[in-house]
């Protein structure tokens, strides 16, 4: 049952394609499609080849179009990649959208019924009888359509030559313990595969074979690997609002803490979660749970943001520590939910009225997201403010390989909070004092006993001792204090990874999931002869890094996932005196940057 | 030479109780609040350094500074008072909360979160200082304010009240109280009551702005709530720590035990009110604005509903105090984890 595309004999004879193409999956949301993609990646993952998975999901519960994005690539670029070589088309829907978008000599497998092949006959198609073979793996209705799902499995395995132990092991982690749904499951692959060894000729040039590339390593969504950052840095208090992409943050982090962090023995919590009930609430929680001296933080996604500027304004004026974790969505407004984007960069950094400027993490890989959750604790409570950490929803939501995580070094470090011996040993304590000439003053809990250590906190002009004060000499100690203390912490967060290549001219910049593409795209321009330097910020204020950096290249080509050249922006404010220097690449339509679209844009400016 | 100032139980005077002097009006009714404020903890013998005092904005938000200079203070933005309280208790329990807002602050910019806080019985004392306007923004209209009372300026209010004190019940508060200003005695007793309850004690008291809200047709000055108060019943308290036995006739006084061993002694008046009675208790509030009546009192207490510590399931120990070898899981969890992520 397959018709073999024009040119793809040609390819066939070109030779066979080994551990190098995507696979789309397009089926319909609801339809249970997602443990039978994520069997496949897993299968392929555990032959030793890297892969990457990213699911494209419409902002629906049930009934809109879907699509997952299986990228196996030999060589370990994990990157969206715009080119589909083989093409699952189960979704009736956009079947017809879906095979037109294919270039010519690729794969597609879809039901018999579509008829398909009348649509591009430029493309190889092998079709089945999902309804016949589906009937075949259960009697059960409903167990037929979730099946149908694992059907395509059997047949992907077939065809590229997946080994079936390692479905079967996929299989098991998949559905863990449940008997039952393995063994239907299972079985419903094993239909699949007969029926396309039985039934398919080989046609295509696509297949697998083992490597030894992905031993020891994990796969790991960023929203999970962010929660977990969070439970080895000890958080007590975490207040959310559900908002897509962030929700999984706080989900998994629940999790983990059931898992982690009750008494054996007593049975409580050494944590509280609340819910809140919007995203004003949870960011108010948090502070309060951060100014009475709980590791508190916050997740959410853009319109939580909008919402949490007020308070994080508050935050920063009255310097209470607090993480907020923003996985970036399409905006402005309500947006695209579903897609992601690097668009929040400037509010995030600025947020709230007056002269605000926060610390801002930006991850750039799981790891990191992991790490960078961790460090994010410690400066809050260093400098007593907020501190966001921006991933976005392809890191966060989308499956990653990576090494397993490092437990943490450090001890945790509470900053200058002071008891009551400190304050009997330094004989004062003013709150907003700037003892050590840093910036950053020191502070009491409530309830520290002694005559001298409560403070009030608010949000008008205060002086040094927390009283509340409009004269202009306080106001001004007060805001050049913060800023003082704003730039200490230019030597405290992480530096940027700087990737030189002497022979380079020009330099790259990204930061956070940009870095996937950027590093594939850089690859690919050195075939072309464009030889590039790479730094990748990894956070707000910058430090003296990227000065060097820039200083030491022709021009500079900054790449982001937003529409207004944000970071550029930034550093051009930095860096005035070589603002002409730097270039933008912009990458800002809802899908995952691929490195094609970088190479391409920087070779058009290089021209 | 003069004599010591009188001590309470733990040693301070009331002097050790108060704060920064006032900079409201002469004469406003936050003031008289905030001095029994001060009477209540200095009387219950409150380690002060174990209160945290919270408030949003607005005239009312800014009497915290004027009480319990020795404890921490939170000034926080409009309306959202309520989940800063929240995070401050999970963070750690053991402090007494007390917050004041206003009308403004709690009934129109702050009612959801008011509301929430309510719904999850988070253990404060919390006093809505009532006077119907915005006195900080000169004297518009809040939404506690009575259909047809009168502003300043002569224009009539269009719009019919929220009665925080029948909401707070229906959102199952497990403490709700009514007063006023000019009624020290029934308040301080409130205030020490609602201090030794496990969960949020809403208190509802009419404060008269003097400024733009105290003349004729004005259902919130002085001389209304002077004429209008209706005592649903004498309020008495006795602390845990007092063994005061005092004979009433029999029937005449309801007793309510609170946790802490405390006990409220309600002294009836002509009408029989039970507190305990939730239903009646709305029906009451009911018919009190059909009537175009003031009641005060304690409008209802239920003494066995959980509080938003007990239900989180939280140590003994504050969170904010916890060490890291609580609150950081050993290497063995991390290793555990990535092992099922390969």
């Amino acid at each position: 049952m397959n018709t073999l595309a024009e040119g793809s004999k040609e390819k066939l004879e070109q030779g066979r394609v080994v551990n190098d193409f995507s696979i789309q999956i397009a089926t319909v949301n609801g339809s249970g499609s997602q443990s039978s993609n994520s069997v496949l990646m897993r299968s392929i993952f555990q032959m030793g080849i890297p892969v990457s998975g990213k699911n494209l999901f419409p902002s629906n519960i049930a009934g809109l179009p879907t699509w997952f994005t299986i990228r196996v690539n030999k060589d370990g670029y994990i990157a969206r990649k715009a080119e589909t070589e083989i093409l699952i088309a189960m979704n009736p829907q956009t079947a017809i959208e879906d095979v037109k978008g294919l270039s010519s000599g690729a794969v597609c497998i879809s039901p018999v019924e579509l008829r398909l092949e009348a649509i591009r006959t430029d493309v190889l198609h092998y079709q089945v009888p999902f309804s016949e073979l589906a009937a075949k793996a259960s009697e059960n209705m409903k167990l037929r359509k979730l099946l149908t799902n694992m059907l395509y499995v059997g047949i992907v395995a077939e065809l590229l030559n997946i080994e079936h132990a390692q479905i079967e092991n996929s299989i098991g982690k998949q559905f863990e313990g449940k008997t039952k749904a393995i063994d239907l499951n299972l079985n419903a692959v094993k239909i699949g595969r007969e029926w396309a060894k039985e039934n398919l000729k080989k046609q295509d040039p696509y297949s697998v074979e083992p490597m030894n590339k992905t031993q020891g390593k994990i796969i790991i969504d960023g929203n999970a690997a962010t929660a977990l950052g969070s439970l080895f840095a000890g958080v007590t208090v975490v207040t959310w609002y559900p908002i897509t992409p962030s929700s999984s943050v706080c989900e998994q982090l629940i999790d983990y803490l059931k898992a982690h962090r009750v008494d054996k023995e007593s049975g409580k919590a050494s944590f509280a979660v609340i819910q809140a009930e919007d995203e004003l609430a949870a960011i108010g929680m948090a502070l309060g749970a951060g100014w009475a001296g709980a590791r508190a933080m916050t997740s959410t996604s853009g319109p939580g943001i909008s919402l949490m500027a007020e308070f994080t304004g508050y935050g920063y004026f009255t310097e209470i520590p607090v993480v907020i974790f923003d996985v970036q969505r399409v905006g402005p407004s309500t947006g695209l939910p579903t897609r992601t984007s690097q668009a929040d960069l400037i509010s995030a950094h600025t947020l709230s009225h007056g002269d605000t400027k926060h610390i801002v993490l930006l991850p750039g890989s799981v790891a990191e997201c992991y790490e960078m959750a961790g460090e994010a604790f410690e400066l809050a409570e260093k400098f007593q403010t907020p501190v966001f950490v921006l991933t976005d929803l392809d890191l966060g939501m989308n499956n990653w390989m990576s090494d397993p995580f490092a437990y943490p070094t450090k001890p945790i470090s509470r900053g200058k909070v002071m008891t009551a011996e400190d304050i009997n040993k330094a004989g004062t304590f003013e709150r907003y004092r700037d003892v050590d000439g840093d910036g950053i003053p020191y502070r009491t809990l409530p309830g520290t006993d002694h005559p001298q250590a409560a403070y009030f906190t608010r949000g008008s002009g205060h002086n040094e001792k927390a009283g509340y004060s409009e004269k202009p000499e306080d106001y001004l100690y007060l805001m050049d204090r913060l800023e003082r203390k704003y730039q200490t912490a230019r030597n405290f967060v992480p530096v940027p990874a700087v990737s030189i290549d002497k022979d380079a001219k020009i330099g790259v910049i990204a930061f956070g999931s940009s870095d996937f593409a950027v590093q594939e795209s850089r690859d690919q321009l050195k075939v072309a002869n464009i030889a590039t330097s790479y730094l990748r910020v990894k956070a707000l204020p910058f430090t003296a890094d990227l000065r060097k950096f820039v200083e030491s290249h022709d021009h500079v080509y900054v790449v982001e996932q937003n529409r207004d050249a944000q970071m550029r922006d930034l550093i051009r404010l930095e860096l005035p005196d070589m603002a002409m220097k730097i270039r933008s690449v912009k990458h800002y339509d809802g899908l995952p940057i691929d490195a094609r679209f970088v190479t391409d844009a920087i070779m058009e400016q290089e021209r | 030479m003069t004599a010591a100032p009188p001590t309470n139980r733990i040693g301070l005077s009331l002097n050790d109780y108060k704060g920064a002097p006032s900079t409201l009006c002469d004469g406003c009714g936050h003031d008289a609040i905030t001095a029994q404020i001060i009477k209540a903890f200095y009387e219950l013998g409150t380690e002060p350094h174990m209160v945290a005092k919270l408030s949003g904005i607005g005239c009312s938000s800014k009497t915290p500074a004027y009480f319990l200079n020795r404890s921490h203070g939170f000034n926080s933005v409009h309306g959202r008072m309520p989940s800063v309280a929240t995070g401050v208790s999970m963070a750690n329990h053991n402090l007494t909360m007390i917050g004041v807002s206003g009308d403004g602050d709690t009934a129109s910019i702050g009612l959801g979160q008011f509301c929430h806080l309510v719904r999850r019985n988070v253990p404060m004392i919390y006093i809505v200082e009532n006077n119907g306007v915005y006195g900080l923004t000169k004297g518009q209209f809040s939404a506690t304010a009575d259909l047809g009372s009168k502003a300043k300026s002569g224009v009539l209010n269009e719009l019919p009240p929220i009665d925080l004190c029948g909401l707070a019940i229906e959102l199952g508060c497990s403490f709700v109280g009514r007063s006023f200003a000019g009624d020290p005695k029934q308040l301080v007793a409130l205030l020490k009551a609602a201090g030794s309850h496990r969960g949020t004690a809403v208190i509802d008291v009419i404060s008269p702005c003097v400024t733009f809200n105290n003349h004729e047709g004005s259902t919130k000055s002085y001389k209304y709530a002077k004429e209008m108060e209706t005592p649903l019943h004498e309020l008495g308290y006795v602390p845990f720590f007092e063994q005061i036995s005092v004979d009433y006739e029999p029937g005449s006084v309801q007793e309510v035990e609170m946790h802490d061993g405390s006990k409220i002694r309600l002294k009836k008046t002509e009408r029989d009110y039970d507190p305990t009675d939730e239903i009646n208790a709305v029906v009451t509030i009911k018919k009190a604005h059909a009537n175009k009546e003031f009641l005060t009192g304690l409008l209802y207490i239920n003494e066995t509903k959980e509080d938003f510590i007990t239900i989180m399931n939280v140590g003994d120990a504050p969170l904010a105090t916890l060490p890291e070898s609580v609150t950081r899981p050993p290497k063995s969890a991390l290793d555990h984890i990535m092992a099922e992520l390969m």
